[in-house]
């Protein structure tokens, strides 16, 4: 008998409109942890790696992990996963708030929904009594208002996961909200989710998580809690400013995408910045399930122009995003076009991304005005909300925004403009700027993403230890490392955050506490590399060939124009075959089979 | 004077840990619905409220026990259910105005936070913002009295 995992499987078969709880595969869950690795697992045993993400032959598993639901170090996350039809990879997008942890009180470790129902349904879930409704009621509305008649007509204490419009109409950057501000944003996976029907999922539990060694736990929760604490990024920095502490910090160091990533310094970085925030807009801070770093803000927003409202939000990579990406410095602006895609229920990154990418396409004079029905000019905060409102209702120029830049710019023979890897936006940082981000946004598994293998925390922020941003230097073996401890991260069901106090000494006393296996780190940071390597066999499957490991050529030939990283551009080249090689992958790209074997793949 | 579990409602995050470390304490297990100690979110006006049982001087729960199964300790003040003389009738959860004192399935038995015994309040011990302390002297409502006092005095100095 374990303790972190409850041992059982939530299956919810949508076209059928029946469920069944069934017994989770230890075998499974000591190899792959939980959360995105052993989702992952079950996704590529039950999916064909080719199945079109919007068909009903594709899954969406909601993924807590073995930790969730307890206390220590911030465990209160889960992941979706599923088929991404942004990217065509496989997707596991994260997610925090109540909802996750509320899972295992219900007695749930995974839950695989499967099918598509014929008309808009939510599914409720009680302990171990479920039900699958009609949504007729909910569909159209917003994750918000979903939400609360959910807790009117369900159950007041219910957490509640949901699609927005967005989803339902498949926007292909639409989230998964949840505890309505909390999103599992990249990818699309809300829009699988609209497509199967499915408007929300809610559930009460009012059981517990065990753990195998209590005194044990206890420990190591006290250990973690302590570095957390002691840590001046989690204990002062996040906590004061949220995640925009970083605004300032990545613009002084050159590397702010600015304006479609034609410049990496941002003249009004400072009127956007965590500081501002801070000052201006912030009421309070707020923290997911047993999280001790609060980083979420929570900001009212006072504006003439808008409705008065109180909302999560803006994050760093939102205010990047809607921000210095769309040359827009207006805070009030940017907090109300992220509080429409939590609305909407849109990844804010790709959701602002795609409206850069059409500034910049728009002011080359690609997409000519009559297209848009507006002028769409760098730093037109008016035009930024409008089009962020016209993406989540799909409506006018909306319907190709939907489509993600990538899409979007090859519709008017333009792909060079959109910043994408697999045609996923980049998030917030310059890959010119910091070499090991670069090489970690080429092969990262969901396409460009800073939460895959966060290099930025060693060659900016210098944790655990300062790396030079602008060497290729030992960045291979840095980045598979971030990689394999991320995944570790995002398995047992931690938030990322915390590594900037934590280590894997932690995570691997917290883990083998609460399940009993007497795992080491290396057995733990082996974990780690075999859910990196799935994921990597499944997109290869899935026909997303090695040559995808790439960058546009704006990162590989145009040099930054200015700033500390003068001159700069993305040496991959001389990145990808050493990290192949880290990977002992082969020259092409392709996992070997002896690593297969030594990672108990094949 | 005896020891009180302060609470700082601005200075909660809604992270719940409380309700974690008290159920993991006194239940074994990570389970909120279990817990002795209650925070509530409040996501549309932006506020967490922590609520426990405070230890009534004069103990609604102990007066309506009709099988004395719960005490009030001279000494420490701590209201505490005698679980072996509980028979889980559930006269104290509905005599309790505040509900803080709830029936626990699996034991049969009345439950309440006790200050852990006489230990350090382990709810406190997890609170990762001081919004809950363990202490003598009533910190918030100092606060809130300074508070207070401050307008007055910017008050006076207008006249
Ligand atoms: S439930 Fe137990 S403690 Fe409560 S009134 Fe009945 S006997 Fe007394
Ligand atoms: S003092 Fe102990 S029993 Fe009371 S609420 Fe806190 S953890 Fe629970
Ligand atoms: S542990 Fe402290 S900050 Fe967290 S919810 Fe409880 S009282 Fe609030």
């Amino acid at each position: 008998m374990f303790g972190g995992w409850i041992g059982n499987v939530l299956r919810i078969n949508l076209s059928k409109m029946t469920y069944a709880f069934e017994p989770l595969n230890y075998e499974w869950a000591k190899l792959y942890l939980g959360g995105r690795g052993l989702g992952s697992k079950y996704f590529m045993e039950e999916v064909d790696p080719t199945v079109d993400p919007f068909s009903e032959d594709n899954k969406l598993i909601l993924a807590p992990g073995p930790l969730t639901g307890t206390y220590g170090a911030a465990n209160g996350r889960y992941m979706m996963i599923t088929k991404s039809p942004l990217t065509g990879t496989i997707a596991c997008s994260n997610s925090g708030g109540y909802f996750p942890a509320e899972l295992k009180y219900a007695g749930i470790d995974l839950v695989i929904i499967e099918g598509k129902a014929a008309h808009p349904v939510y599914v409720t879930i009680y302990n171990n009594q479920v039900a699958i409704k009609d949504a007729s009621k909910i569909w159209g509305k917003t994750s918000d208002e979903a939400e609360d008649y959910l807790h009117s007509t369900f159950h007041r204490d219910a957490k509640i996961a949901s699609i927005g419009p967005a989803g339902e109409k498949q926007v292909l950057f639409a989230a998964i909200m949840n505890d309505k501000h909390r999103a599992a944003g990249r990818s699309g996976v809300g829009a699988v989710m609209g497509s199967k029907n499915l408007k929300a999922i809610a559930v009460r539990g009012t059981l517990g998580v065990k753990v195998a060694d209590r005194v044990k736990f206890r420990e190591a929760a006290t250990d973690a809690f302590r570095a957390i604490k002691e840590s001046p990024v989690t204990s002062a920095g996040l906590p004061a400013y949220g995640t925009a502490v970083l605004v300032n910090v990545i613009n002084q160091n050159g590397l702010l995408p600015t304006r479609n990533f034609q410049a990496d310094v941002f003249e009004d970085a400072e009127k956007i910045s965590g500081e501002t925030l801070a000052s201006t807009l912030l009421v309070r801070n707020k923290a997911c399930m047993s999280c001790m770093i609060g980083c979420a803000r929570v900001t009212k927003l006072v504006d003439p122009r808008y409705k008065a409202q109180t909302g999560e939000g803006p994050e760093y990579e939102t205010i990047f995003a809607l921000g210095s990406d769309c040359g827009v410095s207006d805070l009030s602006a940017i907090t109300k076009a992220n509080y429409l895609c939590n609305e909407y229920g849109m990844d804010p990154i790709s959701a602002g991304a795609t409206v850069a990418c059409a500034m910049e396409m728009f002011e080359k004079g690609i997409i000519p005005q009559a297209d848009i029905g507006m002028p769409l000019k760098f730093g037109d905060a008016d035009a930024m909300v409008k089009m962020i409102e016209l993406a989540g209702k799909k409506e006018g120029f909306g319907e190709k925004l939907a489509l993600g830049s990538y899409r979007l710019a090859s519709l008017y023979g333009h792909p060079e403009f959109s910043m994408t890897v697999k045609k996923q936006e980049f998030p917030a940082y310059d890959g010119r700027v910091a070499q090991g981000m670069a090489l970690e946004y080429a092969t990262s598994n969901r396409g460009a993403c800073h939460v895959r293998g966060y290099m930025i925390s060693p060659e900016i922020m210098g944790v655990p230890e300062k790396l030079d941003p602008y060497t290729t230097e030992n960045k291979a073996f840095w980045t598979k490392t971030f990689q394999d401890v991320t995944a570790v991260v995002d398995s047992v069901g931690m938030c990322l955050f915390t590594t900037f106090a934590i280590n894997i000494n932690h995570i691997t006393n917290l883990f083998t506490a609460a399940t009993g296996l007497n795992y080491t780190q290396n057995d733990m940071m082996k974990a780690g590399e075999r859910i990196y390597n799935i994921e990597r066999l499944f997109n290869l499957k899935a026909g997303i060939d090695p040559s995808q490991d790439t960058l546009p050529k704006r990162l590989l030939e145009e040099p930054v124009k200015e700033g500390p990283a003068k001159g700069m551009v993305a040496k991959l080249s001389e990145l990808l075959p050493e990290y192949y090689k880290e990977r002992g992958w082969g020259s092409d790209g392709v996992p070997t089979q002896e690593k297969l074997k030594e990672l108990n793949i094949a | 004077m005896s020891k009180r579990i302060r609470i700082e409602p601005s200075k909660c995050i809604g992270c719940k840990t409380c309700e974690l470390a008290c159920s993991f304490k006194h239940h074994g297990m990570f389970a909120p619905s279990l817990s002795r100690i209650y925070n509530e979110v409040f996501l549309e006006e932006a506020s967490f409220v922590t609520v426990t049982c405070q230890q009534c001087d004069d103990p609604w729960c102990a007066r309506a026990c009709p099988s004395g199964a719960i005490v009030k300790h001279p000494d420490t003040g701590v209201v505490e259910v005698i679980e072996e003389k509980c028979v889980g009738c559930r006269t104290c959860v509905s005599a309790c105005p505040f509900g803080m004192i709830k029936y626990v399935e699996y034991k049969q038995k009345a439950d309440k936070c006790n200050l852990c015994g006489g230990d350090y309040p382990e709810c406190v011990a997890f609170c990762p913002t001081g919004c809950l302390t363990f202490e003598e002297e009533d910190a918030p409502l100092r606060t809130k009295i300074l508070n207070y006092v401050n307008v007055v005095k910017e008050g006076r100095l207008e006249v």
